[in-house]
């Protein structure tokens, strides 16, 4: 089999030795780690047929990787199975500034596709934290999500048009320029968020949107986090729709402010970092309203930035949330449990109570706008105990969520990590249509087998 | 597989575990960039460090070269969310490639001796190969060996290396700079200063610059005569015994207690002296002490913004306009995070215009002694660094470190058939102290 990849990709591209695969044993989960057969690189949707072809006929499982950013596993190899890395796919076919469109391989990093959409006056909404390293192949296959969900959706919101090679090797594409287009089924949503387990993505076509023209600012500290959670909801009753609006906890703000010194108030119980965008009057308008919503409903303090330096000083409060907390124990673990915005308060509360019962450190911060959290374990994977307990809060978190009509995961994908707690969200029923799915599109089970779900 | 004396196993083994494989340095990191590889990558290389760690993965050959092929830029560690102390990592890692001897040949055996094990431990040595390194490159000498064709039957390296020999000054630091200077009024602080290795050969005038910037700004200044090398080149390439020993000599040279500060004008050298108190953190004779020292330790940039440097008149006959860009040298604006201050001394300057060139914190390829023993990424780098620094249209490039300043002043002789007039090439403390200088002089009078 390796001679045949060789064969058809050149000796650089096919890796086998321990030094080359140690590094591609694992993704961006915590925890996570498993050796692959080899790791091969595609340049081409021709290669990555081929490679399917070659895989198939030695009956060897195939994992699609991009950065290998994940957080769910979803790009951790399968035992013995072959890495097949899109990186090198990475040129921008096309920026169409009459269609509001993008297309380009699979392996362009995320931040390229913001960059070449800015150039031309446009806008790529989605934002995962990890942009700036991570490929939208590997954005579409897990959905990602980022800061501005509330206004501007998902990473699925902005998929019109797919190439994907099928496990036989087939290259189809699906959907077009189009914005009505209803031939046949919707096939390219079936493949957003299917993490490498249906086909793999090697081309996409984005929308873009028209490039806002102000952005503004919002810095408020509650001492309550009913306070923050009613502010919220009053913004969002008033018919406001900010791009972003992020929150920390009293924990995250102590680990914020003990790493950054930026003069965080430490007894506050909660902050909100909002943001406004689009036409200058509007967002001068939106940003006075808030503010006094903001102070109306409790807040301790208000601060707006007064230009873009200073924007992005209140910003980096919220963005180095996590750089904080990573500091703090040797194992970070990232989750993405979500819920209603309605239910955030009390999904928040019940984080921090199950921590307590658990004696584990869990601080968080997250998007309040779309319902989506990120409680943060801070542990240590070489203590064992700790681990467990870190499980059982993990489950009590999961069941919580989804009591509360939520999600076991609102960005990062089931991958690995989920798998446990699917039948818990979807059912039997549901479960069993995805499995018909898996079925009909990878009958012998050869891309990306085990992640999501067990056949 | 490996006993249990491996280093990589010795090491607290949280250091390696706080990495949590984010990804987020792949983007910054220049060799990753070059191949795409993941093994090419900090969190790569941290995965095989651990894989020995774990008896996963012995100090294999392919391990040596992996450490050999990482630059030590430590762009990661400005990236890294977890705060991964990758400076430790790869001292360590690379020190156990070595001790493996996986890449261990005669010649390289015979080279590292002389470099590492004599030059850089001998002040008078390195003087010494310095003066006969002058002499053949002043001499007629050069032309005759070059067209000789000695080195057609050489390995090609040899050739390579000839040609990025390093230009020699005809007089090092210790004839330029007495050894205690007093500014004109009352002396307001004490410092010391470190004059380097290859700062003293080929840049001595860096280090009068220095001495110069010192005394205009109120500091009684002491330059130690016959000073031994700092030991960051052998911490960098894997021989933390010499290091270390090299270190305690520094210590014992120069007390801190009667200093204010000790100042560095090369950035790898002083991202490596502010590390003594970790290098010597487990010798109980010296701990205490290295790190009281290591605290004492400022780059000059850093320096003069702290004492709040006295910035120059317009000479009388009035500034001239200078377009200047600035190249971060890895060593401050990573391993010191040292990145506004030079920029607060260049833009002090009257006529001095900054401007950004793209990438100033990407590395130049230099990185201690990369260029010799990774001709090929070294000139990758190079290349791609030089056209970043020539689209900035600037006169002058500075930047605050040796390796940068012989890497970039390389490169330009090599782009001379694209940028004809290539700018210069100074340190920022060079462009002050003339600075002040100017402002003394008298102006031209006309005839």
């Amino acid at each position: 089999m390796i001679d045949a990849l060789i064969q058809l990709l050149g000796r650089e591209n096919v890796l086998t030795e321990p030094e080359d695969l140690i590094p591609y044993s694992f993704d961006a989960t915590a925890v996570l780690k498993q050796m692959p057969r080899a790791v091969v690189f595609a340049h081409s949707a021709a290669e990555v047929s081929g490679v399917l072809k070659i895989a198939r006929l030695h009956r060897t499982p195939v994992v699609a990787r991009g950065s290998g950013t994940g957080l769910s596993g979803g790009s951790v190899p399968v035992k013995d199975s072959l890495v097949l890395c899109l990186v090198k796919m990475d040129r921008i076919l096309e920026v169409d500034e009459r269609n509001f469109t993008l297309r380009a391989q699979a392996g362009v990093l995320t931040q390229a596709i913001y960059d070449a959409a800015d150039a031309a006056g446009l806008f790529y909404p989605p934002d995962p934290g990890s942009m700036k390293v991570s490929t939208i192949g590997g954005n579409v296959a897990e959905n990602s999500g980022g800061l501005r969900g509330l206004k501007y959706g998902v990473t699925r919101d902005y998929v019109m048009g797919l190439e994907v090679v099928l496990a036989g090797g087939e290259i189809c594409s699906l959907g077009n320029k189009c914005v009505k287009d209803v031939a046949g089924y919707s096939l390219k949503d079936l493949f957003v968020g299917s993490e490498g387990t249906l086909g793999i993505i090697t081309e996409v076509l984005l929308r873009l949107v028209p490039r806002p023209q102000v952005r503004q600012t919002l810095l408020a500290t509650f001492e309550r986090m009913d306070a923050a959670a009613e502010t919220v909801s009053a913004i969002i009753a008033a018919r406001i729709v900010p791009c972003t609006l992020e929150f920390l906890d009293s924990r995250t703000i102590r680990c914020v402010e003990d790493y950054t010194h930026a003069g965080l108030p430490v007894g506050a119980e909660a902050l909100l970092l909002i943001e406004v965008d689009g036409h200058p009057a509007a967002v001068r308008d939106d940003a006075a309203r808030i503010e006094e919503l903001c102070f109306r409903h409790g807040a301790t303090s208000v601060r707006l930035a007064a230009n873009a330096a200073e924007a992005a000083r209140l910003a980096a409060a919220r963005r180095s949330a996590f750089s904080a907390l990573a500091r703090m124990k040797p194992t970070t673990i990232l989750e993405d449990a979500t819920v209603p915005r309605t239910e955030l308060a009390a999904m928040i509360r019940f984080i921090q109570e199950t921590g307590a019962k658990h004696r584990l450190e869990i601080a968080t911060f997250g998007h309040f706008g779309d319902g989506n959290l990120h409680p943060t374990f801070l542990t240590n994977e070489r203590d064992a105990d700790e681990m467990h307990r870190v499980e059982l809060a993990m489950k009590e978190i999961f069941a919580k969520a989804l009591s509360l009509g939520g999600t076991i995961t609102g960005e990062h994908g089931v991958g690995l990590a989920k798998k446990a707690f699917l039948r818990d969200q979807l059912g039997d029923a549901s479960l069993a249509l995805l499995r018909q799915v898996k079925r009909t599109l990878d009958p012998e089970n050869l891309l990306n087998p085990g992640k999501i779900f067990d056949l | 597989m490996s006993g249990p004396t491996t280093l990589l196993k010795a090491l607290d083994y949280s250091v390696l575990q706080q990495c949590m494989h984010c990804g987020l340095c792949l983007p910054t990191c220049p060799t990753y960039l070059e191949t795409g590889n993941e093994r090419n990558s900090p969190r790569g290389r941290i995965s095989l460090m651990r894989a020995i760690a774990d008896d996963a993965l012995g100090p294999t050959r392919g391990f040596a070269e992996e450490m050999d092929y990482c630059l030590g830029c430590l762009a990661c560690t400005t990236a890294c969310p977890a705060g991964v102390d990758y400076a430790t990592l790869f001292e360590t890692a690379r020190a156990e490639a070595e001790k493996s001897g996986a890449r261990s040949t005669p010649t390289r055996s015979l080279i590292r001796f002389f470099t590492l094990g004599i030059l850089l431990k001998r002040p008078w040595a390195l003087r010494l190969a310095a003066r006969m390194l002058r002499f053949y490159e002043q001499s007629r000498l050069r032309p005759l060996v070059r067209k000789s064709g000695v080195f057609s039957i050489l390995p090609r390296r040899w050739g390579e290396w000839e040609r990025q020999a390093i230009p020699i000054r005809s007089r090092f630091s210790d004839s330029l700079i007495a050894p205690v200077e007093k500014p004109a009024g009352f002396a307001r602080r004490r410092v010391a200063v470190l004059t380097g290795c290859i700062q003293d050969i080929s840049f001595s005038d860096v280090n009068r610059a220095t001495v110069d910037v010192l005394v205009a700004n109120g500091c009684e200044v002491s330059t130690p005569r016959n000073q031994p090398c700092c030991g960051s080149l052998h911490a960098h390439n894997g021989d933390l015994e010499s290091a270390r020993e090299l270190a305690r000599r520094q210590i014992d040279a120069l007390d801190p207690a009667n200093l204010d500060a000790i100042i560095s004008n090369s950035a790898g050298c002083g991202s490596h002296l502010k590390r003594y108190g970790h290098l010597l953190s487990d010798d109980p004779a010296y701990a205490d002490r290295a790190a009281a020292w290591s605290l004492k330790v400022r780059d000059i940039s850093e320096w003069l913004v702290d004492i709040g440097f006295r910035k120059p008149d317009a000479p009388s006959h009035g500034a001239k306009s200078v377009a200047v860009t600035y190249h971060e040298a890895c060593h401050l604006c990573h391993g010191q995070k040292i990145t506004a201050q030079p920029r607060e001394i260049l833009k002090a300057i009257p006529g001095y215009e900054l401007r950004e060139c793209p990438e100033a914190t990407m590395c130049c390829g230099s990185a201690g002694v990369y260029s010799l023993t990774q001709p090929e990424t070294a000139a990758w780098l190079r290349d791609r660094k030089i056209a970043h620094l020539l689209s900035a249209g600037a006169d002058i490039v500075a930047t605050a470190n040796p390796g940068c300043q012989l890497q970039i002043e390389l490169g330009f002789r090599r782009s001379e058939a694209e940028a004809p007039k290539a700018p210069r090439v100074a340190h920022p403390v060079v462009l002050l102290a003339e600075a002040y200088r100017s402002e003394t002089q008298v102006p031209l009078q006309k005839p």
